[in-house]
């Protein structure tokens, strides 16, 4: 495989949860500057991958290197410099404002004598600003409708100023619009301000639209990685998702659009690889 | 003091004109004046705890007494009191804060990991058992429990794993089952039992001179640690994988707040009994003063919570002249309705 340029990358990882593995021998390459998303279907360990990744989940095996150093070395405070993470649950404290909770993220940045600045002050009005969330402000996050307050973790985590952010299942339970509209926000982030996303998403139609490169997933294996419009095709739908489908050009941008078949048979979904062998 | 550091102004040329929304340097320079307005509460307080008791005292003799060495009611009697109340006050109104952050549970105290508890289980075997009648004696058996208490519940919630549900209910179960022995001892040594019963209830009557002095040093670490940690608090009150996400490490942050509730709870324990209703209280009155930001709920609670306890043990002292009532009945009496009170408002505020 050719090499390309990454700031973060795993190699043999082992991934489990206490005594439940979810993934033996991963390799996984972030390319710099790319919106990559990872798909797969339901507990393939694609969250799972991510949480290594960001360093959230300790690996059995093997080492995620963040800038070629192995990042349960690196000191926790360098690493929320350089790697932000969306995580899939997180909890907004009672009556907290937005401002406040976006504030929140400039931990990194803050010490003991060193509270808040003026650079806190100003990063956090543009990262509302980046985010179209500037006039709720003063609003209690509570108050909010689902959408605006996944923009308002968006917010926190662009106020943490990492080149690299990973989100986990940004877009689940938003209804369409906003889906699109937090989907449409990442592709500003990746394109106008250079940084590398790394998004768990669900929807295999938007992963293939949005994304830069593609990782698809299943059974704790990568089975396919690289440009949506190189590596999406019918075959792998199949063997990822044991569905069976035609891809098709997407009339609107061109990426590869997925379109089950109909009707579906019976028992397809449960064997995956049987089926056309 | 760093930790009360307010936002810079928002100058103009950063907050962008378009949004109509309050500068945040604003919002800070309220919070500011609050803090300062506690503080003034606090001083009146102090005062009145002073003039006030059994033979009241005018300002003007209050103020000559405390420089006058000779004045035995200021010196011997007074003065330690409300020296101890401000310890004792500040001690469980951080512990409370801290542990309603730690637990992520608006009702936890520092009774609810049984810290409290076993600070007592500690001094009424001490009591009991020993013979043990010196203040400074109680002082480190109440350590000595709070410590083993701390410890236990943090392993059985899980060590380095432990979340706020595990902890809590683990505090729980240890709770119950030591406030059952302290029970059963007072029962069964009827002799011991006067001394412990006021213990148990919680008073500020039994200070001497020096007595504050000696807890000083515990209840000023504790509340260093405390204040140190608002802002991995803060961080830790957003979920653990959001907390590691920002750099902060959800079990050495836990470690340390418990170590810091074990010095505080420790400290207040020993020299009123458990007086548990403060620690509750106070910080859901600060939280919403200040909002969620534990680096302003924390002083706020280190300066309000000493108010409340000398101000109901001043109106102990005035309700039932010539006797007085135990501080820790009338927080509970006179705190319990206004407490109901505000809840019931919060809640309309923010519906």
């Amino acid at each position: 495989m050719a090499q390309t340029a990454t700031r973060l990358n795993g190699s043999g990882l082992t991934l489990a949860y206490e005594r439940r593995t979810i993934a033996e021998h991963l390799d996984v390459t972030v390319p710099d500057r790319s919106f990559t998303v990872i798909v797969g279907p339901n507990a393939c360990g694609k969250s799972t991958l991510l949480r290594a990744l960001s360093r959230t989940l300790k690996p059995s095996a093997g080492t995620v290197l963040l800038d070629g150093q192995d990042i349960h070395t690196v000191p926790a405070r360098k690493v929320a410099r350089t790697l932000g993470l969306l995580p899939q649950s997180s909890v907004a404290p009672d009556g907290i404002t937005v401002s406040d909770l976006v504030a929140r993220g400039r931990y990194p940045h803050q010490g003991l004598l060193r509270q808040w600045s003026k650079e806190d002050e100003r990063t956090v009005t543009e990262s509302m600003a980046a985010t179209g969330i500037g006039e709720l402000a003063d609003r209690y996050v509570d108050e909010l409708s689902g959408g605006q307050r996944q923009r308002v973790w968006i917010a926190m985590a662009l106020a943490q100023q990492t080149p690299l952010l990973l989100l986990d299942e940004p877009t689940t339970y938003l209804d369409i619009a906003h889906q699109i509209d937090v989907l449409d926000l990442c592709a500003e982030l990746h394109a106008e301000q250079g940084r590398t996303l790394v998004a768990v998403l669900h929807d295999l139609n938007q992963a293939a639209r949005y994304a830069t490169h593609l990782i698809a997933m299943r059974a704790g294996q990568v089975i396919a990685a690289g440009a949506p419009g190189d590596i999406v095709t019918a075959e792998l739908v199949e063997e990822v998702f044991g569905v069976p489908c035609r891809v098709i050009d997407d009339p609107e941008t061109g990426t590869p659009l997925v379109v089950p078949s109909a009707p579906r048979r019976s028992g397809a979904r449960a064997e995956p690889a049987a089926a056309g062998r | 003091m760093s930790v009360t550091k307010s936002p810079q102004a928002a100058g103009g040329s950063t907050a962008p004109p378009s949004l109509g929304i309050r500068p945040p340097g604003r919002r800070a320079a309220l919070r500011a004046a609050g803090l300062l307005g506690a503080l003034l509460l606090l001083v009146v307080v102090l005062a009145l705890s002073l003039a006030l008791g059994a033979r009241p005292l005018s300002l003007g003799q209050v103020w000559h007494g405390l420089f006058d060495s000779g004045d035995v009611v200021v010196h011997r009697m007074r003065l330690p009191r409300t020296a101890l109340g401000l310890v004792v006050g500040a001690a469980l109104g951080l512990a409370g804060g801290v542990m309603q952050a730690l637990t992520r549970n608006p009702l936890a105290d520092p009774g609810l990991l049984g810290i409290n508890a076993g600070a007592s289980a500690a001094v009424v075997s001490a009591i009991s058992f020993l013979g043990l009648s010196s203040f400074i004696g109680y002082v480190w058996f109440a350590f000595l429990g709070a410590a083993v208490v701390s410890v236990l519940i943090y392993a059985v919630g899980g060590g380095r794993g432990a979340t706020p549900a595990r902890l809590a209910l683990a505090g729980a179960a240890v709770n119950a089952m030591l406030y059952s022995y302290v029970s059963a001892v007072e029962l069964l040594d009827t002799a011991s039992l006067d001394k412990m019963r006021f213990w148990t209830v919680g008073s500020l009557a039994a200070a001497q001179p020096g007595t504050a002095q000696r807890l000083a040093p515990f209840v000023v670490v504790g509340a260093l640690l405390a204040l140190a940690l608002a802002r991995p608090l803060n961080a830790l009150a957003l979920g653990d994988d959001a907390a590691r996400a920002l750099g902060a490490r959800p079990a050495r942050v836990r470690a340390a707040a418990i170590v810091a509730v074990t010095a505080l709870c420790g400290a207040a324990t020993a020299a009123c009994g458990p007086i548990v209703f403060v620690g509750l209280m106070v910080p859901h009155l600060v939280r919403s003063l200040t909002g969620p930001d534990l680096r302003w709920q924390l002083p706020y609670c280190a300066l309000l919570a000493p108010a409340l306890l000398l101000g109901s043990d001043v109106l102990g002292r005035i309700l039932a002249r010539p006797s007085e009532l135990q501080v820790g009945i009338v927080t509970a009496v006179v705190g319990g309705p206004f407490f109901l009170y505000f809840v019931r408002r919060n809640r309309a505020v923010r519906a």
